[in-house]
């Protein structure tokens, strides 16, 4: 079992614009006692944030055949924190074909997080 | 001259909610004026995510959040103009409105409205409103303006960023630039706090220890074809500058992020009475200006954090205007 310190780690819930301050309460065997919560969702990103953070990224990618034509995208999932600039280096250089819409996976399983990159707008 | 019962000025979230609640509300005549070229406003530019946790109990982005308002006006057809530019409102002796607009296809047009809610949303302040002194060179851009450029047309502003004012859009954009591979310097606030939501701070500064100088502003712009610098000065609690303690950033673009402004240039023209705290009219409980028959919501109304504050309120003034309609 992992051996962890005991502590007491103060943040902002980011789940959702109302932005909640925790407290996360990370305990000896590496587990967490999340207060400050106004709903599960916080209660989850305390965990998270401080045992392993993750971010849904959101980006945009150039649709093939057109001057400045770009279709927005996000991961359809949270990633590791660390991960996001893989992902971001993994969408530079992608163009898509146009019609492409809402929910079109753009990039299968990116920088090996098994999360997909989706379509998050239509484009003729 | 068109004759509607319900007339809604502004396509974005507020437009579009209002117009779906019009009609849902029992009123078949309604008809919204948008002037781009397509539904949902500045939503289509905000591509990141984080809306809708209210309204759909999900978190979206925003032109999703668009998307599933502009399916249901679609689905339940509500009427609606693009690229159709409104120019004036005035009130008829019968207290009927008269909307001046205009678009390629009509040219100018007027149409007569037995209520008119308006849903114009907001803009930026521009860095005249501002007044920070120096040259005037390329490289200065209102946050929403890059935002615009970066997420609608795939096109960078610069490569060494400074954003003056620390709202949501320069926040967002910090992170926007930043993972396109821009060198973001600092974030400068002259407030004493941030006007950003917390969560904002968390995800797009310090999770690019991105650092954000607060009691400071930009006092001087540097550069003559194309910005080559700022000066960036603390400030008291006064806001003047403390002489001394400038410092020069090099850097080739400066975004301005110091608050949006209710864009009322119609209504204050239709002569409905103004709230100078808010910027946006004065509304009674049923969200209805000095002029009866007129409603507002959305960001024209007063600006809001959230996009689904902005659907619920104007929801409720497509309701009340739907009545007023039918009071009539
Ligand atoms: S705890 Fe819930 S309500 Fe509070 S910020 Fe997090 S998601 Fe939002």
């Amino acid at each position: 079992m992992v051996k962890t310190v005991e502590r007491d780690v103060e943040l902002t819930c980011i789940r959702c614009p109302k932005g909640c301050a925790l407290t996360v309460h990370v305990n000896p065997d590496n587990t967490a006692t999340v207060t400050g919560n106004s709903c599960p969702k916080g209660e989850e990103y305390g965990r998270t944030e401080v045992l392993n953070p993750v971010r849904t990224v959101t980006s945009s990618v150039r649709i093939a055949g057109t001057k400045n034509g770009v279709v927005s995208v996000k991961t359809k999932g949270d990633i590791p924190k660390g991960k996001i600039f893989e992902c971001m280096d993994a969408l530079k250089g992608i163009s898509v074909e146009a019609p492409v819409k809402i929910g079109d996976v753009i990039i299968e399983n990116v920088a090996d997080t098994g999360i997909d990159v989706v379509a998050t707008a239509n484009f003729e | 001259m068109k004759n509607v019962d319900i007339l809604i000025i502004g396509g974005g979230p507020a437009g579009l909610a209002a117009g779906l609640s019009a009609k849902r509300n029992g009123v078949e005549n309604v008809l919204i004026l948008e002037r781009d070229k397509c539904l949902g406003g500045i939503l289509n530019q905000c591509i990141h995510n984080g809306f809708g946790l209210h309204t759909f109990k999900e978190e979206l982005t925003g032109p999703e959040y668009a998307d599933r308002y502009v399916t249901m006006v679609n689905t339940e057809a509500v009427p609606y103009m693009l690229n159709t530019m409104v120019c004036d409102i005035s009130v008829a002796d019968d207290g009927d409105k008269i909307v001046t607009a205009m678009n390629k296809e009509n040219g100018m047009m007027k149409i007569k409205a037995s209520a008119v809610i308006l849903a114009m949303g907001c803009r930026e302040r521009p860095r005249g409103a501002l007044s920070i002194p120096g040259s005037r060179p390329a490289g200065i851009f209102s946050a929403g303006t890059a935002q615009y450029y970066v997420n609608m047309e795939g096109r960078m502003p610069g490569k060494k960023i400074v954003i003056l004012g620390s709202g949501d859009i320069g926040l967002i954009m910090a992170r926007r630039l930043k993972l396109e591979g821009a060198e973001v310097l600092c974030v400068a606030e002259i407030r004493p706090k941030s006007g950003g939501l917390k969560r904002h701070i968390v995800q797009c500064l310090e999770d690019f220890d991105i650092p954000l100088y607060l009691n400071t502003t930009v006092t001087c712009i540097h550069g003559k074809s194309r910005v080559e610098g700022v000066t960036l000065s603390q400030v008291d609690e006064n806001m003047n500058h403390i002489k001394g303690t400038e410092k020069f950033v090099e850097c080739d673009t400066l975004l301005l992020s110091c608050g949006l402004i209710p864009e009322n240039e119609l209504t204050t023209a239709a002569g409905a009475s103004m709230d100078p705290k808010t910027g946006g009219p004065v509304v009674d409980s049923t969200l209805q200006c000095s002029i009866p028959g007129l409603f507002a919501c959305g960001n024209v109304l007063h600006v809001h954090e959230l996009v689904d504050h902005v659907s619920a309120e104007a929801e409720r003034a497509g309701a009340f205007a739907a009545n007023y309609v039918k009071g009539r």
